[in-house]
């Protein structure tokens, strides 16, 4: 098994000690009605309207998509325009809290005794992977087991993005949920193994889960070396299985489900009380944060502003959704936290190093954990030139940035394997 | 909050950078260069210095005179100053330089756009340039600490020049290098400024190994291929070493056959480029008429590179072959 090329950065997981804390409730939540790939909801309420805690405000009959729940109890005082981070225009729901937190009375833990059933109460918790990329998790759930029989269930600690630390703690502080939640989608949807994997920057982390797990037949402590991208889903399935996911499938085509930890050990908690997705952790971080840095329970919808008062981050020139690696910036300090959101990071200075011409030292095709040639296709790219960019795979690219990251000229070879992708077209 | 600065990911970058790279090339070129300066004397520092001088003057110009970003920081116009410089006799006349650095960072490097851009090795060009053109005294050997010393005839061989000792001993036929093989390591031979002190050389390329600034894959195929030719056709293990440490085999393995612009990408394409080299060394040593075939093995296989690195494309991870569409019926 030859292994994946890669990067090593410097860990920066300073909040790794910090327990998961409460946020303070936010006088008024901003809820977007698209929060991940797929069809963005129908909100379901309107200006003047009462809401719960766990209230569905959001739905949609597309196959690709994931309901949405108040995460505060008070009054709507607004369903307005709202601009998403990749440019395109969603509502959102704004709410004022009124400060109780009541619970939607409706909810109840759904009854879950097959496949289906569990498939539906996922839906139904609005529950999309909490790991950043946000895949409703559902959808990932209802493969065809007679197509695709899964024989392995791969869950992601990896964690491999520099700064977070949301994951490790749900592995320091849920780790029965974890392993409930991976006993409950074994059970129900079949798959006899298991394989939880961890970086081995968090030792204590992967004992704690040995030790848990030392009964439990079906669960697999797998410890994965400290190399970013570890945590992309082909790399992990690849490290955990050894399988590789080819061009244009799903890991369910080589017998594999790749879900988030947080993920999975969220959907025990939902068997249990019933209450949807409507807070989550959040790792609070970045230098130009001055104090509370830490992970926190946030409802979903707080404004990253409020975070940025917490902190006292008044310098913060670049905040990001996500780690360094992949995160995504904000554009404006009212953007909310969303199902997707792990981190919160704020720094000062977000300037990148001046961009020089290639001298072609190849060191961006020896950091790509897929091989791919990023100096070949940004020529490619220029030229216009699309069977040249089909040839060297560029749609294969996850933007995972080891290219741009190791390049010493400072090009911005991933941005441009994004640009490529869109030259080639959709069949 | 205003003023956000937005920028699509990643947000982090390596310390690393052309001019990094550059340094360090340079640091590893150093050992050898000293060398040089010890046996050959001044005469062979007013040739470095006029090649560094000079390289970096044609560079900052041409930028200006193209109007073109100023790159003159990035240290490679340093990198080729030097890399010609040792490859020059020690009596080069200085304007003989100024001539070969016009040529390589102008002709070969500027008129094709600059750094990474070029097709050959600049110093290469310029060297084989010189050369041809000037072949008195681009041929003109002294040897070493000629300048300590009173003596009528400095000029001597190089050990591709010299000619072996032919001699029998009790009826067996016994060949007999002109320098013993200490000579040859630490480099007290005739020969250009910097390519003589092999010890040098070689501290300077694993050097530059070691920091990963260049793959092992070239010098390795480069050398190992001469070599093992070598033996095959000589049978001579005393021969082939002598080979290796000879002439601008090493300098040209280590420093010019690992220049990123003008050799391929890939660890395969590497590897063909230099078996190449070791190749094309051995037949103009062995059976062309000119003593040193490294120069020109080199740029040949430099003209090669770009068809090299369209064979030697990589595999990506799970990339499907295209499937060719079944024939209509």
């Amino acid at each position: 098994m030859n292994k994946l090329n890669g990067i090593h950065l410097a860990h920066n997981k300073g909040t790794k000690k910090c327990e998961t804390i409460d946020f303070p409730l936010p006088k008024s939540v901003i809820i977007p009605m698209s929060q991940h790939m797929g069809a963005p909801c129908d909100s379901l309420v309107k200006k003047g309207d009462e809401v719960t805690v766990g209230q569905k405000i959001g739905d949609s009959g597309a196959f690709m998509s994931a309901p949405i729940h108040s995460s505060v109890s008070g009054k709507v005082t607004d369903v307005t325009d709202y601009l998403l981070p990749n440019g395109s225009v969603c509502k959102a729901v704004v709410i004022e809290t009124d400060g109780q937190q009541t619970v939607c009375p409706d909810l109840r833990p759904p009854v879950i005794n097959d496949r289906q059933s569990l498939i539906a109460a996922v839906r139904d918790c609005g529950l999309t992977g909490l790991g950043g990329a946000g895949f409703p998790t559902h959808v990932k759930l209802n493969y065809d087991p007679a197509k695709t029989p899964v024989d392995t269930l791969v869950i992601n600690a990896a964690e491999c993005e520099p700064y977070i630390t949301s994951d490790y703690r749900e592995l320091m502080e849920n780790s029965n949920d974890i392993i409930e939640g991976i006993l409950l989608v074994q059970k129900y949807m079949g798959i006899p193994m298991c394989k939880l994997c961890i970086e081995n920057n968090k030792p204590d982390a992967i004992e704690l889960m040995k030790e848990k797990t030392a009964e439990i037949g079906s669960i697999d402590i797998v410890t994965l070396p400290s190399e970013y991208p570890q945590g992309a889903e082909k790399v992990i399935v690849y490290s955990a299985t050894g399988r590789i996911v080819a061009e244009g499938e799903l890991p369910s085509h080589q017998g594999v489900m790749v879900m988030n930890v947080s993920t999975v050990s969220h959907i025990y908690r939902y068997s249990q009380d019933g209450i949807p997705l409507v807070k989550r952790r959040i790792t609070f971080d970045g230098d130009a944060v001055s104090e509370n840095k830490g992970n926190y329970f946030v409802p979903i919808g707080t404004r990253v502003s409020e975070l940025l008062a917490h902190g006292k981050a008044e310098d913060a020139k670049k905040i990001l959704y996500g780690g360094p690696m992949m995160g995504m910036c904000l554009y404006d300090t009212e953007q909310p936290v969303t199902k997707t959101t792990n981190a919160i990071l704020a720094f000062r200075n977000g300037e990148l190093p001046k961009t020089t011409a290639c001298i072609r030292c190849g060191k961006c095709v020896r950091t790509c954990p897929f091989g791919l040639m990023p100096l070949m296709i940004e020529k490619a790219y220029n030229a216009k030139d699309v069977e040249e960019l089909k040839k060297l795979k560029v749609m294969l690219c996850m933007n995972c940035g080891c290219c741009s990251y190791a390049c010493p000229a400072h090009r911005p070879l991933a941005e441009i394997n994004q640009l490529a992708k869109g030259l080639i077209p959709r069949k | 909050m205003n003023g956000l600065f937005v920028s699509p990911s990643p947000h982090r970058a390596t310390t690393m950078s052309t001019a990094r790279i550059m340094l360090m090339v340079i640091l590893s070129l150093l050992p050898s260069a000293i060398a040089g300066c010890v046996f050959f004397g001044p005469r062979a520092a007013a040739v470095l210095a006029v090649c560094v001088i000079s390289c970096v003057a044609f560079e900052a110009l041409s930028r200006k005179i193209m109007k073109r970003e100023q790159t003159v920081s990035d240290l490679s116009a340093i990198v080729t100053g030097l890399l010609l410089g040792m490859n020059l006799p020690a009596t080069t006349p200085l304007y003989i330089a100024v001539i070969g650095s016009f040529i390589a960072i102008v002709i070969a490097k500027q008129l094709f756009g600059g750094i990474g851009q070029n097709f050959a090795n600049p110093a290469l060009v310029a060297r084989i340039v010189l050369m041809l053109s000037f072949t008195e005294s681009m041929s003109t050997w002294v040897v070493p600490y000629w300048y300590t010393e009173a003596v009528d005839t400095t000029t001597g061989a190089t050990p591709l020049t010299a000619s072996w000792i032919n001699y029998t001993e009790s009826g067996v036929a016994y060949k007999m290098a002109p320098f013993t093989l200490g000579e040859m390591l630490w480099g007290e031979t005739g020969g250009c400024i910097g390519e003589t002190c092999a010890i040098a050389l070689i501290a300077g390329g694993v050097f530059l190994i070691v920091t990963g600034i260049i793959s092992a894959a070239t010098p390795v195929a480069f050398i190992g291929s001469y070599a093992l030719l070598t033996f095959i056709y000589t049978g001579s293990a005393v021969e082939t070493l002598y080979g290796v440490l000879a002439g601008g085999l090493l300098i040209g393995a280590f420093f010019m056959a690992t220049d990123y612009a003008t050799t391929p990408v890939t660890t395969k394409g590497k590897i063909i480029f230099g078996l190449g080299c070791g190749l094309m060394t051995f037949i103009i040593r062995t059976f062309g008429s000119y003593p040193e075939g490294v120069s020109f093995a080199i740029l040949l296989m430099n003209l090669l590179t770009p068809y090299i690195d369209k064979l030697t494309l990589t595999t990506p991870f799970g990339a499907k072959k295209p499937v060719k569409k079944a024939e209509e019926k």
